[in-house]
């Protein structure tokens, strides 16, 4: 019954989607205030629904309800009941009713938090985000019905692919889906601009929080799901480039594009088509990032999911919104020329040419991530496009963008003076230079990889520093506190994520140049040596879970005698699945993690066990929280919300002379 | 100068068109070189009977499917009630192809072993997996070291072969059956084969 | 004319930023695309030597071994038509096993593959889909062989 209760709610949802994508559109053309009011109830009910929709679905999970389908097939009565609960979105069906959960959460917010924009643009907004909702409800429940029954039901079921029992896997996917999902309101912003032929400073100040939050969640969700593979795939790699990572890096690459268009079309009134042509190309790709993982065009490690026909589904629904958004903007763009003229020196054109290189970059990933197909499609032979070609391409694209990005904080808007601002940074810009090349030598590393990956990451920290004392400055007299209190949060934004950056080349580089690897083969009481880490080898035990049966070898971890840990990684083989599995085992640290997972065992009795030293690899994750943050305080900007405040009071002044 | 706005547009059908084309490449459908000739010969011996044997020649005259199944393949279990079901309704005779019972499963280590004891191995957990999940078949024939699957083409588990009353293989199904597959595109071959004497 | 000069100056960097970007993609792909080739083909003298590719098929049985160090495994990838020797230093992923699809990326030397990589889908049944390419071109010819 209750599953049965979960699809015809999501059918209201539906119906809800459709009134919410048509009526406040009709409104907006018709400037009826009565249907544009619509817009807001249909969006919350809507939600409504589709919440109560996934709890229904989430208990057949917790309850072992096998004669759904899904639960049948993703779940298994001694599940863990956390894993129960992720089970629900581990699968295609389920991951979509996620997806369509995050966009309704996304809708909500808009209407609780949008109040002081104008009635007409919000209806539009909420229009084409209704539209985008109906497309996605109804390809749930057209092609992937999550609540199809399975009778007669099965004695239990066929448990959760053991990769995702993880609990990385339990907040990745709902990050990076927020993360996905919330460009479709920068999407939104952009589009209902375009429809009214309002695309100015205001549109761009409404939209920065909002791409900048969902950002932030993007951002999470690729770091999360980085960390994930690092210690649950078993060999310590922690990017691939595998076309499911890159379906994701892609929106981020150009969601960040965006969120420094906005700021200049926000405060320059320049770039506007160009940032509109952003916002629409995110969008896009989170769009053409679902198509790839659930379509199975390019197999992958991650294709779990895979069947054409709902790639057909996904492919129309992509046609048609991304179809009619360009369209729309090959129409209206034209009208948008102008705004704020800037000189070939200035802070504009050093976030132009950022802009230009994070999409070049974005475009090279699709690229290599599509190429494979290409060729396929016409014939022409089967080949891979590997990590090798990525960083061929990535080393060089982003070394101008990190120079250029501590460079552009230092110019000024419209024009400025080169020789100038060049004297200004010149001794940080040695000075980094210096520190790269001595850094190289010290480690003993000295390849053009790790001088240049060192120089950048100096170069941002020194620039940072540089920045800080000079904003500081600018209030002479001022006392200390006075004077930092006058940053406001999005510049702290700014330079946090910007050091982040830093932070993160810092780990790469290092992780890059200096880890070590040794697969050996070990019996019980043997040692092995790497990087100044002993390994004694006490043996195997039987550590069976719950739904699985594993051995455990126990590793001693120790250095110049003392020992600092026990790791105990495992070799699992889960149970419904008859799915080996390798669960490494870690011991953390701020300047290197060692990492240890167990191969198979020979028919002596002795393992074969894979030992990782990985310097700095924990700072590509810490940088990667700093961009985080430094978002979140950019999107928690006091001047959002003051100015929201002083545009509702003027609309609602408007509205009461309206009315009078 | 307002040319330059439809750029994004015409880059974005390309795509699209590629996309779709992409689409038609579905890897479930690999067309199999056997199809539309006669399926190779073989003699293997029964799981109900282990003495005795059956043949190709046996079906002679027939339209049938020959299922690849194994007890430890996970995607065989999500067919086989469907299988149960066509065997109830007598949809069309089904001959289970039992396929590296022992060796395939990757949680035994099957090196070594006698033939003699892995075959009886394999009887014993084939018939139980029947009595378990039900046995749709006409009957079933062991592929122990999986011989006759290699000459099949068999490159996963399950696999469903369509075969014509002449014994030539006229279609192909890779992975298991749904019932979308069984009523749009089995159903109709068999009928047709059938009519076509 | 000032104004329109400082615009040539603009749009000329972004044209110059453009183009080499594009040329440093395109340069960095016609380097590092990696082929793939089956065993077939292989056999034919097809395939490169010194060149990393790719080979898929499968893992023909009884054909793991490893050598006495425990981490370097000598096995034959087949497409059912044509075997190539393989040696491999590492740890094998979970799901790699005899009779079961398998690709691996290396080079030829002197008619031994020596892989770097050793990729098995994360899937139990099926086969990673250049591998059943592999075997079912193998399959194809012999087909038209026996013609």
């Amino acid at each position: 019954m209750i599953p049965e209760l979960g699809h015809f709610a999501l059918i209201l949802a539906l119906v809800l989607s459709l009134v919410q994508a048509i009526v406040p559109l009709v409104g907006a053309r018709r400037n009826s205030m009565a249907l544009m009011a619509v817009g807001r109830p249909a969006a919350q009910g809507q939600f409504f629904f589709i919440v109560f929709s996934y709890v229904c679905l989430t208990w057949a999970f917790v309850t072992s309800d096998f004669s759904v389908q899904l639960a049948a097939s993703n779940s298994h009565s001694a599940t863990p009941i956390m894993y129960k609960i992720t089970g629900v979105w581990g699968n295609h069906e389920g991951s979509l009713l996620l997806w369509a959960m995050s966009l309704s959460l996304w809708t909500v917010a808009v209407t609780v938090f949008s109040r002081h924009l104008p009635d007409a643009f919000l209806a539009r907004v909420l229009g084409v985000l209704g539209m985008v909702s109906a497309g996605f409800i109804s390809f749930t429940l057209v092609t992937s019905n999550p609540f199809e029954r399975l009778l007669p039901a099965v004695a239990d079921g066929r448990d959760l692919n053991p990769l995702l029992q993880d609990p990385g896997m339990i907040i990745h996917p709902p990050l990076l889906y927020m993360g996905y999902v919330g460009f479709s309101v920068a999407f939104a912003f952009a589009i209902a601009a375009l429809m009214s032929g309002r695309l100015d400073a205001a549109w761009a100040r409404w939209s920065r929080p909002w791409t900048t939050v969902a950002w932030v969640f993007l951002t999470a969700g690729i770091a999360v799901g980085s960390g994930w593979a690092y210690y649950e795939l078993g060999w310590g790699g922690w990017w691939f480039w595998d076309p499911v990572e890159n379906a994701s890096f892609m929106p981020w690459l150009l969601g960040t594009a965006l969120i420094h268009s906005l700021a200049v079309t926000e405060k320059r009134g320049a770039f506007r088509s160009w940032t509109v042509l952003l916002a629409i190309g995110a969008f896009s790709l989170s769009l053409l990032g679902t198509f790839l993982v659930r379509s199975g065009v390019i197999t992958s490690v991650h294709a779990f999911a895979t069947d054409p026909k709902r790639g057909l589904y996904i492919l129309a629904l992509l046609v048609i919104v991304i179809g009619f958004s360009l369209l729309l903007y090959a129409l209206r763009a034209p009208r948008l020329a102008g705004g704020g003229s800037f000189s070939f020196v200035s802070r504009e054109t050093s976030l132009l040419g950022n802009n230009v290189l994070l999409t070049v970059a974005s475009a090279s990933v699709l690229l290599g991530t599509l190429y494979p197909l290409f060729l396929d499609a016409l014939n022409l032979g089967k080949i891979s496009v590997g990590p090798p070609y990525f960083e061929a391409v990535f080393v060089p694209l982003m070394t101008p963008v990190v120079v250029l990005m501590m460079f552009g904080p230092f110019l000024r808007w419209k024009d400025d003076d080169l020789v100038a601002a060049a004297r200004k940074v010149a001794p940080a810009f040695i000075a980094s230079a210096l520190i790269g090349f001595a850094v190289a030598w010290a480690v003993d590393h000295v390849t053009w990889r790790t001088v240049l990956g060192l120089f950048l990451a100096a170069w941002v920290v020194l620039a940072s520093i540089q920045l800080l004392v000079g904003r500081l400055k600018e209030r002479a007299g001022a006392s200390a506190g006075s004077r930092l209190r006058s940053i406001t949060a999005s510049w702290w934004g700014m330079w946090l994520a910007h050091l982040g950056v830093g932070v993160f080349i810092i780990g790469v580089t290092l992780v890059g140049s200096l880890d070590q690897n040794l697969d050996v083969k070990m019996k019980e009481g043997q040692r092995a040596e790497l990087a100044g880490y002993t390994f004694l080898f006490r043996g195997a035990v039987d550590a069976d879970g719950p739904n699985y049966d594993a051995a455990r070898g126990i590793i001693e971890l120790s250095r110049d005698g003392r020992v600092l840990d026990t790791l105990t990684p495992e070799k699992r083989l889960y149970r419904a699945q008859g799915m080996p599995m390798t669960e490494a085992s870690l011991d953390i640290g701020v300047f290197r993690d060692v990492y240890v997972s167990l191969g198979e065992q020979l028919p002596d009795g002795a393992w074969i066990v894979s030992l990782y030293y990985k310097p700095f690899i924990s700072w590509i994750w810490m940088g990667c929280v700093l961009m985080g943050l430094g978002g979140l305080c950019a999107a928690a900007d006091r001047r959002y919300r003051r100015l929201a405040a002083r545009e509702a009071a003027a609309g609602a002044g408007q509205r009461v002379a309206a009315s009078a | 100068m307002k040319a330059k706005f439809l750029v994004p547009l015409l880059l974005f059908f390309g795509l699209a068109g590629f996309l779709a084309f992409g689409l038609t490449l579905n890897p479930r459908e690999v067309p199999s070189p056997l199809i539309d000739k006669p399926a190779p010969d073989f003699t293997l011996a029964r799981l109900d009977e282990p003495a005795q044997t059956f043949s190709l020649k046996e079906m002679q005259g027939e339209v049938w499917l020959l299922n690849v199944w194994a007890s430890w393949c996970v995607a065989c279990r999500e067919e086989h009630p469907l299988l149960v079901r066509m065997a109830e309704q007598k949809i069309v005779p089904v001959v289970g192809l039992n396929y590296k019972e022992v060796r395939g499963d990757g949680a035994i280590n099957a090196r070594g072993m006698a033939i003699e004891a892995e075959t009886d191995m394999a009887i014993e957990r084939a018939r139980r997996w029947l009595r378990d999940h039900g046995n749709p078949y006409l009957l079933s024939v062991l592929d122990i070291d999986g011989r006759v699957g290699i000459d099949f083409g068999v490159y996963g588990v399950p696999e469903t072969f369509l075969i014509d009353r002449s014994g030539r293989i006229r279609y192909k199904h890779i992975g298991p059956i749904t019932p979308d597959a069984l009523q749009n595109v089995l159903i109709p071959k068999i009928e047709e084969l059938r009519r076509a004497g | 004319m000032k104004a329109r000069s400082k615009r040539l100056m603009l749009v000329g960097g972004g044209v110059a930023l453009l183009v080499a970007a594009v040329a440093l993609v395109l340069s960095a792909f016609q380097q590092n695309l990696v082929f793939f080739h089956t065993p077939t083909e292989i056999a034919e003298g097809k395939a490169p030597t010194g060149k990393t590719f790719r080979v898929g098929g499968m893992v023909e049985e009884g054909s793991i071994a490893r050598e006495p160090d425990g981490v370097t495994v000598r096995f034959a990838i087949t497409d059912t038509a044509k075997v190539i020797p393989v040696t491999y230093k590492g740890t094998l992923p979970d799901l790699f096993k005899e009779g079961k699809g398998a690709v691996v990326q290396g080079k030829l030397e002197n008619g031994v593959f020596r892989a770097t990589e050793v990729l098995a889908k994360h899937d139990e049944n099926y086969m990673p889909p250049e591998a059943a390419h592999a075997v079912e071109q193998a399959q194809k010819a012999a087909t038209t062989l026996s013609q």
